[in-house]
């Protein structure tokens, strides 16, 4: 039998300004029909170049040469006429950012059938009916009325769902999911690969899974291919790949996923209390219409809890449920309507703001993205001494300077690279540059905002053992936000899960991986997914139906509470289940 | 991304790193049409600053014998020539070589110090308001909205009228009017740059409002200003030429472009090259400009990184 999709000693090169870039070498793959391919490798491994140099899809400064045969057809360097009936045709490919790959002006129906009616030949009624049929297949409620929205109006969830019925509903051979799940929250992801997995069973379709994600593959690929640096480093079966990995790289990556079942820190000597938040909220008004009253969106709504002395404190929760910016307003980067944060015994609301301004060398943060975070006009160096120039003004240059290399030496950066720019490092790299701005003032509490989320997870583990350390040798407190409950779990004492601006349960990790009690807990615990083929293709897990609900809604909050309904006020109350595992109140 | 250029050693080992502005100096270099226009650019400007030492007349000296001659080497016939002016004499036997070069020192200079003028007051005033926000903000960009919907002509007619025809009210007249659409273009950079995360690690370190300002705003909005400020002068010059053309410009026996163009548009007929020479050397300085801010916003563009 002729395999689906052969690709040979292909190559593609990209001509840049600073020379020739080899984005792929030699790359050889086999895709049989109703064959799921996963293919793995971390950012800029050429992964995705691979599949869209194969179907002539790469920018006009790429070169590609070697054979791709689709049915025993060779369609690399095919004229453009037969590649377009075959892309979207027999071939379709879903993208990562489902907004950006949906033209906003045009109807979700329109744009489902535009693929249909270029390339079977159906009338529009019968496509429309055929849209509908497809939009229920992936699960999306109210189809007949989602057919007239258009794209901002649904949720990313939603909308990677449309994406995934564009792609299916001209009855491909193969769909190419470039990274499907990477932007969406791990229970819709679980959604996602849900219907990813139905596809392949029910509707025979070959799949080329490509991801950075090891999870992710795990419960879907039968092959995995793992890609470093343009090359295929190693390819066989998903099980030989994930329990007799042969070549080194697919080693380390490996070892570089969080265990969902490693054991989290032991809990430290709890040391004194060092800050307190009590009923903390933060509501932004929205606007709705020119004339509109504001709706006030309440995006954190009655937070409460204490950090001790060299405890971390792990934040869970979704994208929306108020985190980060909890994060923000007990720093004092944002507003908060109301509530209070004491520091060491003193009500930070009292204090002055020039007094502000000394007080935050005890506390400082890490954000998200290592590159937007940096100044890209400052040489490193002088971000990292910035927040020493502005609080120990008192300083000599040179000693700044001696801090400033030092620092760069604790946190694994050359201090011969302190005159270097942001944008000729790594994301790593730059992270660590974060994080040497923040130690460099000798802080007491460390807030990491998603801090290593946008990282590889072999620089990930890096990174958190670099925090680790920190947190060894200074005793820092740390408040660690994720959305990732393994890299949580891995450095966490306490940990606190976040629903719409609520805590929703509050226990030491142990406690709250083991045995967690409230049913959105449950959900994200299930939905994450271990590097592990065959536990994932037998898990059964807890999906939680639908999107997370809006903010704005203001029922939004009885979700696990629905005998409450009837008064939409009410706010479910956190009861101690256990000595120190609090859990709201649910169904 | 990871450097891949060369990499320079100070004296201490440490690496010297490709700053922004290295990479985008790098890539201007490399685009010819503006580095042509560069060199012309300063051709004329060498021309204007010596004038004096380049032709043995003075920009002012009257000559009644050879009013309005064709300079020696014209191919056409005409009423009389002048061979020692290369670009011949206008209506009062000046030399118009030196008068064209004396024109563009004058319409150079109100250029750069005009389009000077509204780039300090503009990016400071744009700053200021596009990081303050709020009410501030808003009371700031409405000021600029009132002076905005003056009438620009009108406005330099009142000027001229009230404090008499002179040199430096060209430059108040020009650069009042510049910096307000200079203070849009940073406010709305400002807003952008705001949202940035690194202004919001800045504060988390402890910087204060006037330092975030001065070292993250500004050093990062300077790009697209600069590509502004190239856009603008050639619009000044031009500004100065059109008051100049409706005699609201530069008095006598000073000149300036528009001044030139506006004598040599009476004469077009009988002696062309009191036109030509003045046009040329306007076209040719307005076009480097716009040359040079394709350039700029070639090189400074940060999708091509």
């Amino acid at each position: 039998m002729k395999p689906l999709l052969e690709i040979t000693d292909l190559d593609v090169r990209f001509a840049t300004a600073d020379g020739e870039v080899e984005a792929v070498k030699d790359a050889c793959l086999v895709i049989d029909e109703g064959e799921c391919l996963g293919v793995v490798g971390e950012s800029g491994s050429g992964k995705s170049q691979l599949f869209l140099a194969a179907f002539g899809l790469i920018a006009a400064n790429g070169k590609v040469t070697g054979s791709v045969k689709y049915r025993g057809e060779e369609i690399l360097g095919a004229p453009p006429k037969r590649l377009n009936a075959l892309r979207g045709g027999a071939v379709t490919m879903i993208f990562q950012d489902p907004l950006t790959s949906l033209t906003p002006h045009m109807r979700i129906g329109d744009q489902i059938i535009e693929a249909l009616m270029l390339h079977r030949n159906v009338s529009r009624a019968e496509a429309r009916q055929r849209a509908r049929e497809m939009l229920d297949y992936v699960r999306i409620p109210e189809s007949a009325r989602r057919l007239r929205q258009y794209p901002h109006e649904l949720s990313g969830g939603m909308r990677q769902r449309v994406m995934i019925a564009m792609a299916t509903i001209t009855g491909p051979d193969l769909i190419i999911a470039d990274e499907p799940t990477t932007a969406l929250d791990v229970t819709v992801q679980a959604q996602i690969l849900e219907i990813l997995r139905a596809l392949k069973t029910d509707k025979r379709t070959a799949i080329a899974m490509i991801s950075h994600d090891m999870g992710v593959i795990a419960g879907l690929a039968d092959r995995v291919q793992v890609m470093r640096h343009g090359r295929i480093v190693e390819c066989g079966g998903a099980d030989d790949i994930f329990y007799a990995p042969k070549n080194d790289y697919t080693r380390a990556l490996l070892a570089a996923i969080p265990k969902a079942d490693e054991p989290p820190p032991p809990p430290t000597a709890v040391g004194a209390p060092l800050l307190s938040v009590d009923d903390l909220k933060v509501t932004f008004p929205v606007k709705s219409g020119l004339f509109g009253k504001p709706q006030m969106l309440r995006a954190v709504d009655g937070v409460s809890f204490t950090l001790h002395q060299g405890e971390t404190l792990g934040v869970v929760g979704e994208s929306g449920c108020g985190k980060s910016t909890l994060a923000r307003a007990v720093l004092k980067l944002a507003a908060k309507t109301a509530g209070r944060v004491v520091w060491l015994g003193r009500d930070l609301d009292a204090v002055t703001h020039a007094d502000l301004r000394a007080l935050r060398e005890d506390f400082q943060i890490v954000f998200q993205d290592p590159l937007a975070s940096l100044d890209p006009r400052m040489p490193i160096g002088h971000s990292i001494a910035e927040p020493l120039k502005a609080l120990q003004p008192g300083l000599s240059r040179e000693s700044v300077r001696e801090k400033v290399r030092a620092m760069m030496v604790r946190v694994g950066l050359d201090p011969l690279w302190i005159n270097r720019y942001p944008h000729e490092f790594s994301g790593g790299q730059n992270q660590r540059v974060g994080l040497a701005r923040a130690m460099i003032v000798g802080p007491k509490m460390l807030v990491c905002d998603e801090a290593v989320s946008a990282l590889d997870v072999t620089i990930q583990a890096q990174i958190v053992e670099l925090i680790q350390g920190l947190q060894a040798e200074t005793g820092l407190s740390l408040i660690f936000i994720s959305h990732d409950l393994s890299v949580v779990r891995r450095l966490s004492h306490r940990v606190m899960v976040l629903y719409l601006g609520r805590v929703v349960e509050l226990a030491p990790a142990a406690m709250l991986y083991d045995d967690p009690r409230h049913p959105y807990t449950r959900a994200l615990l299930s939905a994450v997914l271990s590097p592990d083929p065959r536990r994932e293709r037998a898990r059964k897990r807890e999906l939680l139906t639908g999107d997370l609900p809006s903010p704005l809604d203001p029922k939004a909050q009885l979700t696990f509470l629905k005998s409450r309904l009837d008064t939409p006020d009410y706010r479910p109350k956190l009861e101690e289940v256990a000595p120190r595992h609090f859990v709201a109140e649910h169904d | 991304m990871i450097a891949t250029g060369q990499t320079l050693k100070s004296s201490k080992g440490e690496i010297k790193g490709r700053s922004l502005w290295v990479d985008a100096r790098h890539r201007l270099m490399r685009n010819r049409a503006a580095v042509a226009s560069m060199i012309v650019l300063g051709l004329v400007a060498g021309l204007a600053i010596l004038a004096p030492l380049l032709s043995p007349f003075a920009y002012d000296e009257v000559n009644y014998d050879i009013i309005a001659c064709a300079p020696g080497w014209w191919p056409v016939q005409a009423a009389c020539t002048a061979p020692g002016h290369i670009f011949g004499t206008d209506a009062v036997g000046r030399d118009l070589f030196e008068r064209v070069l004396f024109g563009a020192r004058v319409s150079l200079a109100v250029g750069l110090v005009a389009t000077l003028v509204s780039l300090i007051i503009g990016v400071l005033y744009g700053a200021i308001a596009g990081y303050a926000g709020g009410r501030l903000d808003g009371l700031m960009m409405r000021i600029v909205d009132v002076l905005y919907s003056l009438p620009f002509i009108f406005f330099v007619i009142i000027l001229m009228v009230m404090f008499d025809r002179n040199f430096i009210l060209l430059f108040v007249a020009i650069g009042a009017v510049e910096w307000l659409t200079m203070a849009r273009i940073v406010r709305g950079q400002t807003l952008s740059i705001k949202q940035k995360e690194f202004i919001e690690a800045a504060r988390a370190a402890g910087v204060g409002p006037m330092g975030i300002i001065l070292r993250h705003v500004i050093p990062n909005v300077v790009g697209p200003v600069m590509v502004y400020v190239t856009l603008t002068v050639p619009g000044v010059i031009l500004t100065e030429s059109f008051l100049s053309f409706l005699g609201l410009g530069i008095q006598e026996p000073l000149t300036s472009w528009g001044v030139l163009i506006s004598d040599g548009a009476d004469q077009m007929e009988t002696a062309p090259w009191m036109l030509l020479f003045p046009a040329l050397f306007m076209a040719v300085t307005l076009f480097c400009f716009n040359f040079i801010g394709d350039g700029l916003r070639d090189a400074l563009d940060p999708k091509d990184r």
